[in-house]
């Protein structure tokens, strides 16, 4: 692996692949490399970019280098008592925030009621990124209202790196909920789905949700986080059964990391996205609900084309999260896009990166 | 201000041509074109800035939005968006050679699903009526512009619009998930979705704050979120404006997140104070209003917690409002602003630069010292929570030199904003207004990036162009281009 450690380096290694034609497969931790269509290209590292380069919890703020360890920053975090709300899955121990960035991936608290709902694109105030030309350019800054330019840096969360080297990101912090209680509710799918929408309405301040079993009755678990008043008061108003916090906090890990034993298995993993209130989705498998209901997972051996018209026609779409003993030889990994957005994401491709060396075909095949 | 100095004629057979195009399918009524027609389109919430547009079109259904956007790329005649007109940043300014689109027919809500808590609307929608409509579910719409009764919600999502309350609640980004409307060739074209998020790269992100320059919105699909249990406001005084500025800091630092934040220095509190009697304290040299929401319990909680940090930050007076009428009463003034101002000078400009929190003391006193070098006041309103500033300069227009003071004044504020690390526009946009400090914020290499953006998506550059993003030969003129660690990008190319 190359050791890049400075913008300059970066840049006369860009330069030069875009010079030769040579594609660039740029990669902090490779903790996510399962994901995506394909790898292909010579590897071009950031662990060697690393460092926090200002972090001030008043101002809600932190700026970080693409290598930087995500440990790294959540201790750092930790420490003042913040957070990155969207809880970024590491998937392994070398997980970096460009990396985070770059596969715009959120953990359980995504959907959470108020102050804490969002993504990672929610939370990116600024990114510095080397474009195709090995040129570094900043959108978006370190504060929250800024709505000088387009707002490019919120576009490159789940780029895959295929606009180019993201070199810095500041993101928005949040402190840690004072009160955290997990419940859980024994109910079936429909019913899940139905309160969990229900609740929705209301001012109860659910942070993450997930549940999982049978068609007929299964676990509908429940983390409340906020003002310690508001979760008692919400835990006495919600039912159920208290988890202990231990037993809790290794649940919530287990979903956040994948490590769950539902994860288990060389059988493909499917993430559906879908509106909250879609009605159970009908495939083969094991399922496991998260967020609210907008996000379901599968593990199916089901064709992606059977996959792809459930979630079409509950109004959302299906990504071939981990393809398993099946591989992804002739499957689109991700929804295909509409004519006019494929020609949109094409000239976008072509405006950051002219000679295509970044990630190509690791988001679409054609780009 | 970058006000245009030369204004086109109207060029009388080109005007002919194309209303003859629009009217072959829209009636007389939609197409407008006599200059009695189309004056009241001249300008938007910024008068400064005013152009007679050639051609104003008003149609009513996404057939006929269309159909005008793909005669006009025919044609190659630009084409200007416009919402409720009440944009700050004169991004809906017409052109003398183009169309004014207006929105203002698509007023309708279309579908509320209560369940899925979502509103489908059209984007001449105000922003205060998706709250009111659904108000009855307990739900509300939560970005509040303070122009929330009168501004749309397409004006919001060309403007990223945010409010009082978005430091918790997040802006027009984050509670759109769905735009629909057509590229500038009539092809119809949707980002985001009814889900939490969309395949490929987040188009929506970009659309949003675009200032119509990248597509034209017929139907926005909002969240709505649980209306708050309830609401209350501390009213806070402080004897010094860093102080103000500290304990802001210091509520923060307590992992607190109020759900609105903001300021008024002792000109703006007096000036309010005038207009809407609210009780301020007109000693205070600051004053400091944080709002907490949630639960009974939850804002109980959070009051105390707040009450002891401010007591601690030096607070001389506070006070805490017993009922919703008193909350209001203490919005009331802070909500005025603007008005109140407008009361006691015959014109003002307001800035919308956002800086670092810490900044905050530098900056007021940047301001001070601009007020003396130009000799005029500036009364200055504070999203305090993040950092967006409204100072308003008061001048008269009609002393020429009083306009030029202030546009120097507010040149001056914004380029100090962004030196202090913060940016020229916290959420009026850029439009026609800022756009020569936007070569101070981005180097040549950012302002290239971003009009390869425009052109992914507007080839010909028809979509309300001269808008947000200055040519390379625009930052040239004006003579303040960017520059990074002493070198332009590419300093081997020419740039005039």
């Amino acid at each position: 692996m190359s050791t890049n450690a400075s913008t300059e380096a970066f840049s006369a290694a860009i330069r030069e692949a875009a010079a030769s034609g040579t594609p660039l497969r740029i990669a902090g931790g490779g903790t996510k490399d399962f994901y995506g269509q394909s790898l292909t290209g010579t590897l071009l590292g950031t662990r060697g970019y690393s460092g926090v380069v200002d972090y001030e919890p008043t101002e809600l703020v932190i700026t970080a280098r693409c290598g930087t360890p995500l440990a790294e920053i959540e201790a750092q975090l930790a420490a003042q008592r913040q957070m990155l709300a969207f809880e970024p899955p590491h998937f392994g121990a070398g997980a970096t925030i460009g990396g985070v960035v770059a596969a715009g991936l959120s953990g359980p608290r995504r959907a959470a009621q108020g102050l804490y709902c969002g993504s990672v694109r929610d939370h990116i105030l600024g990114v510095k990124l080397m474009n195709g030309e090995g040129e570094a350019l900043s959108f978006g800054g370190t504060v929250m209202k800024n709505v000088a330019g387009y707002d490019v840096s919120r576009v490159l969360a789940g780029s895959l790196g295929t606009l180019g080297l993201i070199l810095e990101v500041s993101l928005k912090v949040l402190p840690r909920p004072a009160g955290v209680r997990t419940l859980l509710l024994a109910m079936n799918q429909e019913q899940a789905i139905a309160k969990l929408n229900e609740w929705g309405g209301l001012p109860v301040p659910i942070g993450a949700s997930a549940w999982s079993g049978e068609e007929r009755h299964g676990d509908l678990w429940l983390r409340l986080e906020g003002a310690e008043a508001a979760v008692k008061s919400a835990a006495a108003r919600l039912g159920g059964e208290a988890v202990p916090d231990d037993q809790a906090a290794t649940y919530w890990q287990g979903l956040r990391e994948q490590t769950d034993a539902f994860f288990a298995g060389d059988t493909p993993l499917w993430r559906l996205s879908l509106p909250a209130t879609a009605p159970a989705v009908e495939l083969p498998g094991t399922q496991l609900i998260e967020w609210g209901g907008a996000q379901r997972w599968y593990k199916t051996d089901a064709s992606a084309a059977q996959v792809r018209a459930a979630a079409s026609a509950a109004g959302g779409h299906a990504t071939l999260f981990r393809a398993g003993a099946a591989g992804k030889e002739g499957v689109d990994v991700f929804t295909p896009l509409t004519p006019v957005l494929t020609g949109i994401t094409r000239k976008l491709k072509q405006a950051f990166d002219p000679r295509g060396i970044f990630n190509p075909g690791r988001l679409y095949r054609e780009f | 201000m970058n006000a245009p100095s030369d204004k086109p004629i109207i060029d009388l057979a080109r005007q002919q041509a194309v209303v003859a195009r629009l009217r072959a399918f829209m009636p007389a009524a939609q197409v407008l074109f006599a200059a009695e027609d189309t004056l009241p389109y001249e300008c938007d919430g910024l008068s400064a800035y005013r152009q007679v547009p050639m051609v104003v079109a008003l149609p009513n259904t996404e057939e006929q939005v269309s159909r005008i956007l793909s005669i006009c790329y025919e044609m190659q005649v630009p084409v200007v968006p416009r919402g409720a007109g009440t944009g700050l940043s004169g991004g809906a300014l017409p052109m003398g050679d183009g169309v004014l689109l207006s929105l203002a027919k698509f007023n309708q809500i279309v579908a509320i699903d209560h369940a899925a808590r979502t509103a489908r609307v059209q984007p001449g929608v105000r922003n205060l009526a998706i709250s009111e409509a659904v108000a009855h579910l307990g739900l509300y719409y939560a970005p509040d512009p303070s122009s929330q009764i009168a501004c749309s919600i397409g004006g919001n999502v060309a403007e990223n619009s945010g409010g009082v309350h978005c430091l918790k609640y997040g802006l027009t980004v984050h509670n759109v998930l769905k735009v629909k409307g057509y590229t500038i060739t009539g092809e119809a074209v949707e980002f985001g979705s009814a889900a939490l998020d969309s395949p490929g790269y987040d188009l929506l992100a970009l659309i949003i704050g675009s200032e119509g320059m990248l597509a034209v919105t017929t139907e926005v699909t909002v969240k709505l979120v649980p209306k708050p249990e309830r609401q209350q406001v501390i009213l806070a005084s402080f004897d010094n404006v860093e102080k103000a500025g500290n304990a802001v800091a210091a509520v923060i630092a307590a992992g607190i997140i109020p759900a609105g934040l903001e300021m008024m220095d002792k000109p703006a509190t007096a000036a309010v104070e005038e207009y809407v009697h609210a009780g301020y304290d007109l000693d205070a040299e600051a004053i400091l209003l944080c709002e907490s929401d949630g639960t009974p319990e939850e804002v109980a909680e959070e009051i105390a917690r707040m009450e002891a940090v401010l007591s601690k930050s030096g607070a001389t007076r506070f006070s805490v409002s017993a009922s919703e009428p008193e909350r209001l009463k203490a919005w009331s003034g802070r909500k005025a602003a603007f008005p109140a101002v407008g009361r006691i000078s015959p014109d003002y400009y307001c800035m919308d630069g956002t800086i670092p929190r810490k900044s905050l003391g530098e900056i007021l006193l940047f301001i001070a010292a601009m007020e003396k070098k130009y000799g005029l006041r500036c009364p200055n309103v504070f999203h305090a929570g993040d950092g967006n500033l409204h100072p308003l300069i008061l001048f008269n227009a009609n002393d020429p030199d009083e306009l030029h003071r202030t546009e120097q004044f507010a040149g001056e504020v914004l380029e100090k904003c962004v030196a202090l690390g913060g940016t020229i526009t916290g959420e009026h946009g850029v439009g026609i207004e800022k756009i020569n400090q936007m070569c101070i914020q981005f180097s040549a290499g950012e302002l290239a990036a971003f009009r390869a953006v425009k052109i992914a998506f507007d080839e010909r550059g028809l979509l309300n162009p001269g808008k947000n993003i200055p040519s390379l030969h625009r930052c040239a003129e004006f003579g303040g281009m960017h520059v990074h660690d002493g070198q332009l990008p590419h300093p081997e190319l020419p740039r005039f």
